[in-house]
């Protein structure tokens, strides 16, 4: 059912588990399957100034797939600017997990919900709404 | 490990070798008048006529199926259809299976209603419900023997009582058909004891063959057919016999039946054992109720952990058990069964449910009460910083 990568990421996920003063952190939970994500995130400015994910850490209640994709995420944003990091998306998260079952597809985007939110906030405690509106826009597109 | 007997179980060497001459030497069809098809035909009367004494009935009123679910839906849809005229009120509980609750349901499209009746913390069925539900227009009461998720026992000769004394009351038919597919070789099966007019056995879950069922339908019980093709089962389930599955599963049903007193204690107190030793786990609860509860069935939630999950990581323990959790399910919607019992859908995630076997041994339960706490573990860290 599941694949190599899949089996390997939910037995051993990267990247699982608190974060120590992490800049922001956010979570959200699946009303109707009852998963529940929270993902923390530490920004940094890369050469060009612009803020980029230094480390993210993911916990979760969730399904294997769950598990797996968040995983799988926190690997794919790891390093990348905030506005790339908002472009993974479910077929980037599957096509690095060498594919997901159609009906857990959904299960990944838990994960990219939390980080949405994680973005969001870190935004707007920064106090530049007009950003977060950007991004909430880019991510929902 | 298997510890998912209620899923399916192994074919009893025994049933193999029973069942091997049908397949190329005896294949004939029991339909044919030459000497093949004698030999066919005699094998399914002796199989009748056995499977009637096993089950203190009239082998006129055995009727081999498909499966399980054929069994159901001949059933719910032949009473239904045959008493169409008497009225259009069927009655059922949450916790059926979908083999039940969804011909109930899917009923709904032809004009009938239904009365889905709620169940208790224990998984019980609520018994005055049933009393004022029943009403003139009634024709149809299908209520489980026992639970496949959570073991709940229900009282079906009470329930049968109920049935029967409103229908004399009301002067009208009232069907009771027993969906009793998970319970050969835990709980009383002679039929004639049990008040049913109709009872539904599926052959994969006590050592059968799977594709293969039996419908006890009680002399005088009407029964519309559901689809059409033949003279065969007295036209209700027309299609050539299967006669090596039909030799199998009644095979099956004797050995059951023979090994159940032996097997029956053995289990429960291992069934106890593990019911004991999961408990030691902080946040754990069964499900079902803690004595009317069949002797095979372990069922808990366990906070703080998705079943999907656990079952992979006991897997790659070597053990097999299953869940109710959402992630689970082919619909993505936590179980029926659990919801219907008042347990939230969030509570129903850890949902688990070890189901024993004659073969399951204290050592397997042991290992399982050694694994599972880790198992537990490993997954409520990935949790911790969740509030």
């Amino acid at each position: 059912m599941y694949s190599k990568k899949v089996m390997d990421h939910f037995r051993h996920p990267r990247n699982m588990g608190e974060m120590k003063n992490p800049d922001v952190q956010a979570q959200v939970g699946n009303s109707i399957c009852g998963d529940i994500m929270k993902i923390y995130l530490k920004i940094n400015k890369n050469k060009k100034g612009e803020d980029y994910v230094k480390e993210i850490k993911f916990q979760t209640l969730g399904c294997a797939a769950a598990i797996a994709t968040t995983s799988a995420l926190t690997e794919l944003v790891k390093g990348k600017t905030l506005k790339q990091a908002l472009g993974v998306d479910k077929k980037a998260i599957a096509k690095y997990l060498g594919g997901l079952p159609p009906i857990k597809l959904h299960c990944s985007i838990l994960s990219q919900e939390a980080l949405r939110k994680a973005i969001k906030k870190l935004k707007l405690g920064k106090g530049k709404k007009k950003v977060a509106d950007k991004i909430d826009g880019v991510s929902q597109s | 490990m298997y510890l998912d007997y209620a899923a399916t179980t192994p074919v009893y060497p025994e049933v193999v070798q029973a069942m091997a001459p049908y397949w190329n030497k005896k294949f004939g069809n029991p339909s044919s008048v030459h000497s093949w098809g004698q030999e066919a035909r005699m094998a399914i009367d002796k199989s009748r006529a056995r499977a009637a004494e096993l089950l203190g009935v009239e082998p006129m009123e055995i009727i081999f199926t498909g499966t399980t679910t054929s069994s159901t839906n001949l059933a719910i849809q032949g009473v239904a259809k045959v008493l169409k005229n008497q009225g259009n009120h069927l009655i059922t509980s949450a916790i059926e299976h979908h083999g039940v609750l969804d011909v109930v349901r899917g009923l709904e499209k032809q004009g009938f209603i239904n009365t889905i009746l709620g169940v208790d913390k224990y998984g019980l069925v609520d018994l005055k419900a049933l009393e004022s539900a029943i009403t003139k227009k009634t024709t149809l009461a299908t209520i489980m023997y026992a639970n496949n998720e959570v073991g709940a026992v229900q009282p079906i000769k009470k329930i049968a009582r109920i049935i029967k004394s409103k229908e004399k009351e009301l002067k009208t038919k009232i069907c009771f058909h027993v969906d009793a597919a998970t319970t050969v070789g835990w709980l009383d099966i002679k039929v004639n004891r049990l008040g049913a007019d109709l009872l539904t056995l599926g052959s994969h879950k006590f050592g059968g063959p799977k594709g293969v069922g039996i419908l006890y339908l009680k002399k005088g019980t009407p029964l519309a057919p559901i689809f059409f093709g033949g003279h065969h089962e007295k036209g209700i389930w027309p299609g050539t016999e299967a006669t090596p599955l039909i030799v199998g599963m009644v095979k099956a049903l004797e050995i059951s039946l023979k090994n159940e007193k032996k097997v029956k204690s053995r289990v429960k107190s291992l069934r106890d054992r593990l019911i004991k030793g999961v408990l030691q786990i902080p946040n754990t609860q069964l499900t079902g109720h803690p004595q009317k509860r069949l002797a095979d069935i372990a069922s808990f939630i366990i906070k703080g952990v998705e079943g999907e999950a656990m079952l992979l990581l006991l897997s790659d323990y070597g053990i097999a058990a299953s869940s109710g959790s959402a992630c689970t399910s082919g619909e993505l919607k936590p179980s029926h069964v659990l919801l219907a019992m008042g347990i939230p859908a969030e509570k129903a995630h850890g949902s688990i449910r070890f189901s024993l076997g004659e073969k399951t041994t204290k050592e397997e339960i042991d290992y399982v009460i050694k694994v599972l706490p880790g198992v537990v573990g490993r997954l409520r860290k990935m949790r911790r910083g969740i509030s």
